[in-house]
């Protein structure tokens, strides 16, 4: 079984699909590093030989930034903002879209789910 | 899609003057400007600009991570109070 970046591959799929279980590679890194290293994207993970899974090991070691170093780059991207008191930053405190999108509707996926809006009297309780 | 970098950061000429004048000068006295659109440079840094938002002018100190944004982007030119009856985020203000 191979493992990369902390990560365990899934031993039955082709490796350019395998690689982008780590976070930070996708479809267009992941065969751009297969062909760096020529490395057949069709070869199943089980098939790959100790030596190219090393390579590959290296290869985004040396050149590509991944899971938990990723994670913080991102985050730290997203606390300056808000440590900046810009328009961005706001809209990442409050969890509103940041990109100028509508929230009258929908923005769902940044809002979370639907809260009723204005509960009957007996004292208003809304999270 | 960015601006091109053949033509430099865009600052308002007038309020370029300004902060030439100022950090020459030393003076920390606040420039009033409504050029929202006005990128902020490193000549900026450790001034203080009031930035209008179409009703005020709101101070922002300009320090050393905001270089590259827009003036616009710390003058909100928007109020919410939140909705009524939310109690949680009329406490937050």
């Amino acid at each position: 079984m191979a493992r990369i970046a902390g990560v365990d591959l899934p031993r039955n799929k082709r490796i350019e699909i395998g690689l982008t279980y780590i976070y930070g590679i996708g479809r267009s890194t992941s065969l751009e590093i297969l062909d760096k290293l020529n490395i057949n994207p069709d070869t199943k993970t089980d098939e790959l030989t100790e030596a190219e899974i090393n390579n590959i090991r290296k290869a985004i070691d040396d050149g590509y930034k991944v899971e938990g170093e990723l994670r913080t780059a991102v985050s730290m991207n997203i606390k300056r903002l808000m440590d900046l008191g810009c328009y961005r930053g706001l809209r990442h405190r409050r969890g509103l879209p940041v990109h100028g999108q509508r929230t009258s509707t929908n923005a769902r996926t940044r809002k979370g789910p639907r809260r009723a809006a204005v509960k009957k009297k007996g004292g208003p309780k809304k999270k | 899609m960015p601006r091109s970098l053949k033509k430099g950061p865009y600052v308002e000429d007038k309020l370029m003057m300004r902060v030439q004048v100022a950090q020459e000068t030393r003076s920390n006295r606040v420039i009033k400007t409504w050029s929202r659109r006005s990128t902020i440079v490193p000549e900026m840094v450790g001034l203080t600009l009031a930035v209008h938002n179409g009703r005020k002018f709101i101070p922002v100190f300009v320090s050393e991570n905001m270089v590259g944004h827009k003036l616009g982007e710390f003058s909100p030119t928007r109020t919410f109070y939140g909705h009524a009856g939310d109690r949680k985020s009329r406490l937050k203000k």
